[in-house]
């Protein structure tokens, strides 16, 4: 198998986690074969294979979807929840925040959570404003939540393994309609580090941070831009938080110019926190400010010109860099 | 192992000397806080000493608990040490926590104390949780979710009663009704007017007893622990008591008409436990004055403890956010 797509690659990191550890279970909405195995089919055979103890469908109801994940997580095992949709995590944002983030601190260390969230979100599928949020900007506002997303199928394997068998609760973000991008295949077994962004294409003279499926964007703009002559750097942040500053700050102040690019609005966004810490650490190094692109804020539109006209373009990211370059 | 499976003297005996240990704990922080000794946010559980006395006798170190932020009483009948819930009511290094849950966050996952939580009703859906990993791993551990009247009334209540149900799951959901959610009468905002009931609707079984008595509450439980042991799923107990005081220190609780204060206080449960032991012959005097006198030396030992201990150090500050002692994984071998 030399080629992969992203839901394949899902598919496999749980099947080689629950093969390598029998404390990884997992548990969400209909994640099961006899329900389907996932409503997008990403987790089809895994309680065939590994029985319904370990791969067990739930009701409707995130708060305890997410409870049981912490309480069997606090007992030792590795629970891989499953909340469908991104949106829906409002719903248990008790049991995510209170208490999956912050029992190994106020528990002075004696517990922790090593739980994986996976939850997809996106616009693109005509959702709309409850189904397609990117809500990253809340969790890694938390201390104690890792956050994490990917942009290839190779990625989406390593950093899942990665989320699972991390000691701290991870939020790990896929993308609605990025489960047919295909892509390299993975090495087999091999685990992420999280914590680390990579530099996916090299340029001297911007830097484009970005996450998650937006990246196809991102790299056609720099694809564009080169024809301009333009040679732009790109950044895959990997993991959202904690992010790994020292990749962007070492990378932003060779090329003196940065732009963050992600799909969720812009106003308090990542990209905010990113900006923020460039200019503090690189003021006086930097050749122009730090900018940031994201959507416009409002809720997710339906109408397909709308929804298209929300998320960052090509063209957008293009219009931004060339304002820089002067 | 539990205490014992029969309703004898010892283990009249035993529950009362829990409760004894809840009572005189809660006089003495009191007194430590009123004179200045400590500084605490503190929900006092007197009142309701019946409750995790006569379950805690059918648990074992392994078996879990959760609880609430008026939780000393579970705490300590579970066996978690006063001294370390005193040097965390007191902030210090040498607290259950470090000093950094404080007095609603206790936490000692060494007697099954696994999480004591600030937020009302959230006790239930992670107890869920624990009792999923019982089944999951095959093991015979039983977990209680302690929670009060008025986390009857929040969703994770219903999430986690169903969940349970549907996976029939070794929970026990014991609700402490003492009358009052904060400072609103239970009558007032819970439909139907009982918890216990409620089970009905998931395909539970739902009992109601008088959280006071001590022989109704340890029949109840045993029969939960037997049920949760033998894979016959979970059980809603509404164990029916009253509150001493108001909804946390420094609240008068004027919204307690005083005359049923005063013949709740009048039938004060440790009171009346101790005089059935002596009326009974379960004990006689000198005996229990002797097993009173080492509770008294426990707590007055947990003080000092507490109040001698250092303070953390800053660098505690940003301990524990994450897990930053263990390597993480590189690889994990596969097969085809």
């Amino acid at each position: 198998m030399d080629r992969i797509t992203v839901g394949q690659a899902i598919n496999l990191a749980l099947h080689d986690a629950m093969q390598f550890d029998s404390s990884v279970i997992m548990l969400g909405e209909d994640v099961a074969d006899p329900e389907g195995g996932g409503v997008m089919g990403v987790t089809r055979n895994l309680s065939t294979t590994f029985g319904d103890n370990r791969v067990r469908s739930t009701p409707i109801a995130e708060q305890a979807i997410i409870g049981a994940g912490v309480g069997a997580a606090l007992a030792g095992l590795r629970p891989v929840t499953e909340i469908m949709l991104m949106n829906f995590t409002t719903v248990a944002m008790d049991m995510i925040v209170n208490h999956a983030a912050k029992l190994r601190y106020m528990s002075g260390g004696q517990t922790g959570v090593p739980l994986t969230i996976r939850t997809m979100t996106g616009a693109g599928a005509g959702t709309a404003g409850q189904h397609s949020d990117y809500l990253e900007a809340w969790f890694a506002h938390v201390a104690g939540m890792k956050v994490v997303t990917f942009s290839t199928p190779a990625d989406a394997y390593s950093l899942l393994l990665g989320a699972i068998f991390d000691n701290d609760p991870v939020l790990f973000i896929e993308n609605i309609t990025d489960y047919g991008t295909s892509g390299p295949a993975p090495e087999r077994g091999k685990v992420a580090r999280l914590g680390e962004a990579k530099v996916i294409a090299d340029g001297k003279d911007v830097t484009l941070i970005s996450y998650g499926a937006i990246m196809k964007t991102v790299l056609k703009a720099r694809q564009a831009l080169a024809k301009e002559g333009i040679d732009a750097q790109v950044i895959d942040l990997r993991t959202i938080a904690p992010f790994d500053a020292q990749t962007l700050i070492d990378n932003v102040s060779k090329t003196g110019r940065a732009v963050i690019i992600h799909e969720a609005v812009t106003e308090f966004g990542v990209g905010a926190e990113i900006a923020a810490l460039l200019s503090e650490r690189l003021h006086g190094k930097l050749k122009a400010p730090v900018r940031r692109i994201g959507s416009n804020f409002s809720a997710v539109p339906f109408s397909k010109v709308l929804e298209q006209a929300y998320v960052p373009s090509a063209g957008s990211i293009q219009e931004v860099v060339k304002s820089l370059m002067g | 192992m539990p205490f014992t499976n029969r309703f004898d003297s010892a283990t009249l005996v035993e529950i009362y000397r829990r409760m004894f240990l809840i009572k005189h704990n809660d006089d003495m922080v009191h007194a430590a806080a009123k004179a200045g000794r400590l500084n605490l946010i503190y929900y006092s559980p007197r009142g309701q000493e019946v409750i995790p006395s006569a379950l805690s006798v059918h648990l074992n170190d392994e078996d879990y608990i959760c609880t609430i932020y008026r939780g000393v009483h579970d705490q300590l009948a579970k066996g978690l040490p006063a001294r370390l819930i005193w040097a965390e009511y007191a902030g210090r290094a040498t607290g259950s926590c470090k000093g950094k849950g404080g007095p609603m966050h206790i936490t000692y996952p060494e007697g099954g104390v696994m999480v004591t939580t600030g937020v009302v009703g959230s006790s239930m859906p992670i107890a869920v949780g624990l009792g999923l990993s019982s089944q999951v791993n095959g093991n015979q551990r039983v977990t209680v979710a302690n929670f009060g009247d008025g986390a009857s009334n929040i969703g994770a209540f219903h999430e986690s009663m169903n969940l349970a149900a549907v996976w029939k799951l070794p929970v026990i959901f014991m609700c402490q009704n003492n009358r009052f959610a904060e400072h609103s009468r239970f009558e007032k905002f819970t439909g139907g007017g009982s918890v216990s009931k409620r089970a009905e609707g998931y395909g539970m079984v739902g009992v109601t007893v008088d959280g006071n008595d001590p022989e109704a509450v340890w029949n109840a439980a045993r029969d939960a622990v037997a049920r949760a042991r033998a894979g016959e799923g979970p059980t809603l107990i509404e164990a029916n008591t009253f509150r001493f005081q108001g909804h946390l220190l420094g609240d008068p609780g004027d919204y307690i008409p005083a005359d049923e204060m005063a013949a709740a206080r009048a039938n004060d449960p440790v009171d009346k436990v101790r005089q059935k032991l002596l009326d009974e012959g379960h004990i006689d005097e000198a005996a229990l004055q002797t097993l009173e006198d080492a509770v008294r030396q426990e707590i007055r030992e947990a003080e000092e403890f507490a109040l001698s201990s250092p303070w953390p150090e800053l660098d505690e500050l940003s301990t524990d956010v994450f897990d930053t002692v263990s390597e993480p994984l590189s690889s994990i071998p596969v097969s085809a």
